[in-house]
């Protein structure tokens, strides 16, 4: 006990030694974290800074603990840079996000575990990753647990990849929002409440995602409760979400397996789905272009969650036999040909997947879900062969 | 470096008393930083002016220093007792643009020195009501400087506006002094009653049944250097600025994006007529520092300036 007062200053003396490098980098200069667990009270911050590394002794040797965390809204912070790369380290319990990074272009998360210990819960921060308006980004090799929002969330950039990555206990494991050319591969979302999220919102500066490719995942046994935050998003996103295609253009989901999700294994849905008033004229609620394929479902029963409105409709209408692939048919009317489908550009399409019962719900019909569901799955017997070649 | 070194006050340096070329300003609605008070300054290189701007900043001439000192008076209520100087911001204007430099004053009020990565240390006062507050005060690295003072990503000055400046200073408006000083170029024809100004919204009289510019005024100052789409938060979509006109813009019935627990369970910016429903209220009242906004430089909620906003928002229909 002795100790005590002199650690303390120690962690301190570390923090601004460590926010003084990160002010005072150059040109090509890595900032090594000290291995050990550092105690941070307020946000790490880089800004307006070429080629800097920020790079930890291992994900099981360097931790940020920013439990005791008294100012800024994240742990760490990147701005207005070029060239950064954060890896090799653990970073936990900011009270905010955990790593936001805005206007960097050429940004790489590699080799990082950012978490919430404890048990998930509403006041853990909303992201774990959380780049936005960035410009070629790669996430790899990263693992987010516990976002009451997002794991790994990309928001408002350009040309990603996430790849590699585990995301667990998070509302949301992986979620892409109007953003384009995003490729989400080979990772394992497990365990949240929706696996994988692409969403194009209304009301923000970047108005169009899209482009987005998802191939190659794990996505399992997404069922944990919606501990997220009301008035955010995905509070709207049933346990026992899988895939979710929300308002989004040109998404293809691929060779996934998507197992064990109970309420919607993937969904395709349009932004009434939330019920949220839309005022933004110039944007698009509808998805289009999308191409579900040659993923692997898992057999058997699934009972959808009820304690979510999409999930107890799901439920009333499919009881235990809930289909894997759910469209809510609400369509642009601009979008449609002389006999009532969707122009080829727009079209959905469903092709070869194992297991992959569909429905329409048909919510366009008399209000959300009272109409009805159609089972047919000739409607979306279709490919898009090139569907990157069209941006 | 040391602050003394740069000469801009004569005397004892704790009097603030200004050196030729530097003079004083204030503005029409200043930025809440738990109660500090805050003494402006201008320096200007000898000969050389500012060149007025209807609404960005002011354009500035090279080697032009604004210097603002933080203190608190050890008691609201007997200013006569003395102050307690914690830091002095300078914003250089250098060739290639702006630059910040962060001062810490000592605890003897004798000098200041160059400190990068900020400081935090513990501040008392007695407030107007004579009741004790204590704070850790955070004095900000450079980079959180720059988390407020950017515009797309480059450094710039806040308050040094047409809006901000344009008000009158003993019955003499600031900005035809400062022209007459030869201080500051304005337009020909220059009329201060048509040109942009702020509503002071301090002065405000709170039975007013109309709180719309004294609550934009309080917003613009507070809020709009971030909320702006050229801001760091334009990702929200939700912009504060004097300029926005849009109800959706400006988060009426508009949802969040990435607040996270940040928007309190409440599900839009501002439900109009019920404040007590609207995140804004909600993030201005709290001191969690993953919830308050803004999110740098208050930790106390501003008492006054939320009230005023409540009262904005209860007016709405």
């Amino acid at each position: 006990m002795l100790f005590f007062p002199f650690l303390l200053s120690a962690q301190a003396d570390i923090e601004k030694q460590l926010q003084t490098q990160l002010i005072l980098a150059e040109d090509g200069d890595v900032v090594e974290l000290p291995a050990g667990k550092i105690d941070l009270s307020n946000t790490l911050s880089l800004d307006a800074k070429n080629n800097v590394t920020i790079r930890g002794a291992g994900q099981d040797k360097t931790i940020l603990s920013f439990k005791n965390q008294k100012q800024g809204a994240e742990g760490i912070k990147v701005t207005n840079a070029e060239n950064v790369v954060l890896e090799q380290f653990t970073i936990e319990d900011s009270k905010g996000d955990l790593i936001k990074t805005q206007a960097v272009k050429g940004l790489i998360f590699r080799d990082i575990t950012a978490r919430w210990n404890g048990k998930p819960k509403e006041t853990n921060g909303a992201y774990a990753l959380y780049p936005v308006q960035c410009q070629n980004v790669r996430i790899e090799r990263c693992t987010a647990i516990g976002a009451s929002d997002a794991g790994i969330y990309v928001g408002q950039s350009d040309s990603v990849w996430v790849t590699k990555c585990y995301a667990k206990n998070n509302v949301a494991g992986i979620e892409i929002e109007n953003t384009t050319n995003a490729w989400v591969f080979e990772n394992f979302a497990a365990y949240n409440t929706g696996g994988v999220l692409v969403f194009d919102l209304p009301d923000l500066p970047k108005k169009r995602g899209g482009h987005v490719k998802v191939w190659k995942n794990k996505i399992i046994a997404n069922n944990f409760k919606n501990f997220a935050p009301k008035g955010n998003i995905v509070g709207k996103v049933p346990p026992g979400t899988g895939v979710m295609i929300l308002a989004t253009n040109d998404v293809e989901v691929y060779e996934n397996y998507i197992m064990d999700n109970k309420t919607a294994s993937t969904a395709i849905v349009s932004y009434f789905i939330t019920e949220n008033p839309i005022k933004d004229t110039s944007y698009n609620p509808y998805p289009s272009g999308i191409y579900i394929h040659d993923n692997v479902y898992s057999e058997g029963k699934r009972t959808p969650t009820r304690k979510n409105k999409m999930g107890t409709i799901f439920w009333l209408k499919f009881g235990r036999k809930v289909p894997h692939i759910l469209y809510d048919g609400i369509q642009n009317p601009e979008w449609l040909d002389a006999d009532g489908t969707l122009k080829p550009e727009y079209r959905i399409c469903i092709r070869n997947n194992e297991n992959g019962t569909f429905a329409n719900i048909r919510a366009d019909k008399i209000g959300l879900f009272k109409g009805d569901i159609s089972r047919d799955l000739k409607p979306y017997d279709c490919e898009y062969n090139s569907l990157f070649s069209k941006r | 470096m040391k602050l003394s070194e740069y000469q801009f006050f004569t005397g004892d340096l704790a009097n603030l008393s200004p050196a030729p070329n530097v003079f004083p300003y204030e503005v029409n609605a200043p930025l809440f930083s738990d109660y500090a008070e805050k003494a402006r300054f201008i320096y200007l290189l000898e000969g050389s002016k500012m060149t007025y701007r209807d609404s960005a900043a002011f354009d500035f001439p090279v080697g032009a220093v604004i210097i603002k000192n933080f203190y608190y008076p050890h008691d609201f209520s007997k200013p006569e007792k003395g102050r307690r100087i914690l830091e002095t911001r300078l914003l250089l204007k250098e060739e290639k643009g702006w630059k910040a430099l962060e001062y810490i004053w000592n605890a003897e009020q004798t000098d200041a020195v160059l400190e990068v990565a900020g400081s935090t240390f513990p501040v008392s006062w007695l407030d107007a009501n004579g009741k004790k507050q204590e704070i850790q005060y955070v004095a900000p690295n450079l980079n959180q400087c720059k988390g407020c003072h950017s515009y797309d990503g480059k450094f710039v000055p806040l308050g040094v506006t047409a809006r901000q400046l344009n008000r009158a200073e003993n019955t003499e408006n600031q900005l035809l002094r400062w022209q007459k000083a030869e201080k500051l170029s304005l337009p020909e024809n220059f009329n201060p009653d048509s040109a942009p100004r702020l509503s002071d919204y301090r002065i405000t009289n709170h039975q007013s049944t109309n709180h719309e510019s004294a609550a934009r005024a309080y917003l613009d100052a507070n809020c709009g250097h971030c909320h702006n789409p050229h801001g760091p938060a334009s990702t929200s979509g939700m912009f504060l600025d004097i300029f926005e006109n849009n109800p959706e813009r400006l988060g009426v019935n508009k949802t969040p994006v990435a607040a996270g627990r940040g928007s309190g369970d409440r599900k839009f910016g501002i439900v109009p007529g019920k404040p007590s429903e609207s995140i804004l209220a909600f993030r201005m009242e709290s001191d969690d520092t993953g919830i308050r906004m803004p999110e740098l430089g208050r930790q106390l909620p501003h008492k006054e300036g939320l009230e005023l906003i409540r009262n904005w928002i209860k007016e709405m229909k």
